[in-house]
């Protein structure tokens, strides 16, 4: 692990209403980083965007971004100037699962918003950021995606997607000098998880998943679970012969 | 359906399950009013009084920074931001808060809603004092910007309103420029009660002032305490090498209490060690001395979680303000009373006061004293006394430390309570907001 920047990189976290989002935002910011909040009605962040900037005195913009919208897509990464140094991408929709069975409509919600939006995001970002050498691109996915489960295949589906395609832009990008960052967060105790009842030693506050990514972002393995406790708990998962895994109802 | 958890102030006492909310913003708010509904800041006080009586609304989460005006030292937040985060952003940049209580873990509404003082209320007042406004949301949901100016008459109820006018959603708070972040401490030492009060007066210039008492002395050393007076240090005060940084003040290394203690810690010989440790250590001290900001106002802040230390069965505050003319005779009455039982206190603090900002605020001018006792039918007997000596010396008592007082106490000490009730009733605040305290008290 090295040092914060002497001159901190302009920070883009696309999903900026997303309390994970956030939180990285401000850990960032903690490290004087510049932050771009980009979210679908950006303009009500604005509270948000006051308060990192009032609390950290760095600089923080806010963007209007729908990561669904890939006309838009390469004007919005034109758009981002100065460049950013890093790009983190927490977008991503949980949806109901009993409902993503029976509805095409709301499955392919899901399946874009979690794999095709953030995925070609991030993609493009790295075509611009590459040459510089230098920078990373973090994408916040999930142990979801480490093996289909019947309670939330068509999101743990995308995020596998997301999760692969990540895997592939890194080993493209290797030599290139920009990191490539998947995070797999377990349980982490948000407005997307609200009224769930989880166990508490397996679930994560969003400023554990900001530290995780910091961590990355300067040097940690570019892989990583957030309580590395779901790295043992996917890896049991992922071991299940599957005449066996397909009893379990995990 | 509402999800439910454990409920307690800081003492622990007492506990009970209860359903609550967090809200984001303002509309989850107004969302979740539904009737006797009370707002939660940190949990710092110490008894019931953020514990709703049908839902207790927590308003960490609303804890953002809006503005901050540089000409006249206001910051607007909203209500959940913690009096430490104000501390951490601003120190850095010359500006603290004018007033804090013995804990930086406070929100900003738990501090306007307690009104709550810090070690210069005789001189300069209480938090309410530098408060300009608070947007105040109402039983319908409204949101009221109540200030010294627009709807006056709200804003004074609700500086010391313990959460029974409204739910605080933002406010904007003064601050105090200051060239460190060093504190000069001088500290005294009073043989006994009317030494300390003495030496009080004598020193009522200076900017920050509260004793701690040996509370297990008894006699003619009855109140022999530490007298600790203090002033924000200007940069030329510091040592040269120090002038360079001088809002770097020294990390604290911090202790967290992982367990409930047993109760074998607290019996008196442990209490006696303890107060006698902190008589020595005075007794060493030199005269005047620097001391960082989070040392000389949060001694306590370093034990994270050290209200554990009394145990599952929690533990009692007792605080309450007496007159001047009758303070010293009540003082040594509590004292005595105290020592005579050999409950011991973990904690005895002298303050001063001044007037309080707010209608139904606790401060008045006179002189406050705080205790702490494992919580027990000993202890809730000996509070009783208590209760009586300060009723019967004109004294009142302070609802952000309260866990058990009667009603009838609290009514016959202070007159104002039922006026602060009958507005409720006529404003219809009673329905929509109450809590465990207000209940017991009948607010
Ligand atoms: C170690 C320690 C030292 C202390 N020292 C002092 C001291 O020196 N001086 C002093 O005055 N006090 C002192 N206190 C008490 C403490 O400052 C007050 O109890 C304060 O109100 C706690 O703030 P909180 O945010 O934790 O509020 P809570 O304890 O959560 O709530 C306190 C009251 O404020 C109301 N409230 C909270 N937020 C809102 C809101 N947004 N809108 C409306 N109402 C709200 C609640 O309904 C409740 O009635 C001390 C407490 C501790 C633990
Ligand atoms: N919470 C967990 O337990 C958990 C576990 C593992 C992984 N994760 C992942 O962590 C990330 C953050 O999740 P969270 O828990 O913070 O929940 P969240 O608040 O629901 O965050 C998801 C964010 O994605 C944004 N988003 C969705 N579709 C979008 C679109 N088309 N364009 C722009 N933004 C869009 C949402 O924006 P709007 O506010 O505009 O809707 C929302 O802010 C997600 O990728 C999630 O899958 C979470």
């Amino acid at each position: 692990m090295t040092d914060p920047d002497p001159t901190p990189a302009p920070v883009l976290i696309l999903g900026g209403r997303s309390e994970i989002g956030l939180a990285i935002a401000r850990r960032f910011a903690a490290d004087r980083h510049p932050v771009v909040l980009a979210a679908r009605d950006a303009a009500g962040l604005e509270a948000d965007r006051a308060d990192i900037a009032l609390r950290h005195g760095v600089e923080v913009r806010l963007a209007e971004y729908d990561a669904l919208d890939l006309e838009a897509l390469p004007g919005f990464v034109a758009a981002q100037q100065p460049p950013p140094g890093i790009v983190v991408s927490v977008v991503g929709l949980m949806g109901e699962q009993a409902e993503s069975e029976r509805d095409p409509q709301a499955a392919a919600r899901v399946m874009r918003s979690n794999y095709e939006g953030p995925a070609l995001a991030l993609g493009l970002f790295a075509e611009v950021m590459a040459p510089r050498g230098k920078g990373a691109i973090v994408g916040v996915s999930s142990v979801a995606g480490d093996r289909g489960r019947a309670s939330n295949y068509v999101y743990g589906s995308a995020k596998a997607g997301f999760t692969a395609f990540l895997s592939g832009l890194r080993n493209r990008l290797s030599d290139s000098g920009l990191r490539v960052v998947t995070v797999k967060p377990g349980f982490v105790a948000t407005r997307m998880t609200e009224g769930m009842d989880l166990p508490a030693r397996l679930t994560a506050a969003p400023a554990e998943v900001a530290e995780a990514v910091v961590r990355a972002v300067r040097g940690g393995p570019e892989v990583v679970y957030v309580r590395p406790i779901w790295g043992l708990v996917m890896r049991a998962i992922r071991g299940l012969p599957e005449p066996m895994f397909k009893r379990t109802r995990l | 359906m509402r999800p439910t958890r454990e409920l307690s102030g800081w003492g622990r006492y007492p506990r009970r399950p209860g359903p609550v909310a967090a809200p984001r913003d303002a509309a989850e708010a107004r969302a979740a009013l539904s009737g006797g509904v009370v707002a939660r800041g940190n949990g710092r006080a110490y008894g019931d009084s953020a514990m709703g009586a049908a839902l207790t609304l927590e308003t960490r989460r609303m804890d953002r920074m809006l503005a901050f005006d540089p000409e006249r030292g206001q910051l607007v937040a909203e209500a959940g931001v913690l009096l430490g985060d104000v501390i951490d952003a601003f120190l850095p940049r010359g500006w603290f808060p004018f007033v804090t209580p013995g804990t930086k873990f406070v929100t900003l509404g738990g501090a306007i809603a307690a009104d709550v003082h810090g070690k210069n209320h005789h001189r300069e007042g209480g938090f309410g004092a530098f408060v300009d406004w608070v947007d105040l949301m109402g039983p319908d949901g409204q949101v009221t910007r109540a200030s010294r100016e627009t709807a006056p008459d709200l804003f004074a109820w609700t500086l010391g309103g313990m959460g029974l006018t409204g739910v605080i959603l933002r406010a904007a708070i003064r601050l105090r420029p200051v060239e460190t972040g060093w504190i000069r401490q001088t500290s005294i030492m009073a043989p006994d009660l009317a030494a300390a009060m003495a030496a009080f007066e004598a020193h009522d210039a200076a900017t920050y002032s509260v004793a701690w008492i040996d509370c297990l002395a008894r006699g003619p050393a009855l109140g022999r305490s530490i007298l600790m007076l203090g002033e924000h240090a200007r940069r030329d005060e510091l040592p040269v090498e120090q002038r360079e940084h001088p809002f770097e003040t020294p990390p604290r290394r911090r202790l967290t209490m992982p367990l409930d203690a047993p109760a074998l810690a607290l019996n008196r010989y442990a209490m006696r060690g303890f107060n006698a440790l902190y008589w020595a250590r005075g007794r060493r001290a030199p005269r005047e001395t620097l001391v960082g900001w989070d040392g000389y106002f949060y001694p306590l802040d370093a034990v994270l979680g050290w209200n554990r230390i009394y145990g599952r069965r929690g533990f009692l505050q007792f605080q309450c303000v007496l007159p001047p003319d009758r303070a010293e005779q009540g003082l040594a009455a509590l004292l005595g009373e105290t020592a005579r039982t050999g409950q011991g206190s973990f904690l005895a603090v002298l303050k001063r006061l001044g007037p309080g900002a707010g209608r139904f605020a606790f401060p008045m001018p006179g002189w406050t004293l705080a205790l702490d006792f494992p919580a027990g039918p000993r202890s809730l007997a000996l509070l009783d006394r208590l209760d009586a000596i300060t009723l019967a010396h004109g004294g009142r008592f302070y609802l952000a430390k309260d866990a058990r007082l009667a009603a009838a106490t609290l009514h016959a000490a202070d007159p104002r309570a039922a006026r602060f009730r009958d507005m409720r009733r006529a404003a219809g605040l009673d329905t929509a907001f109450a809590s465990a305290q207000s209940e017991r008290l009948l607010l």
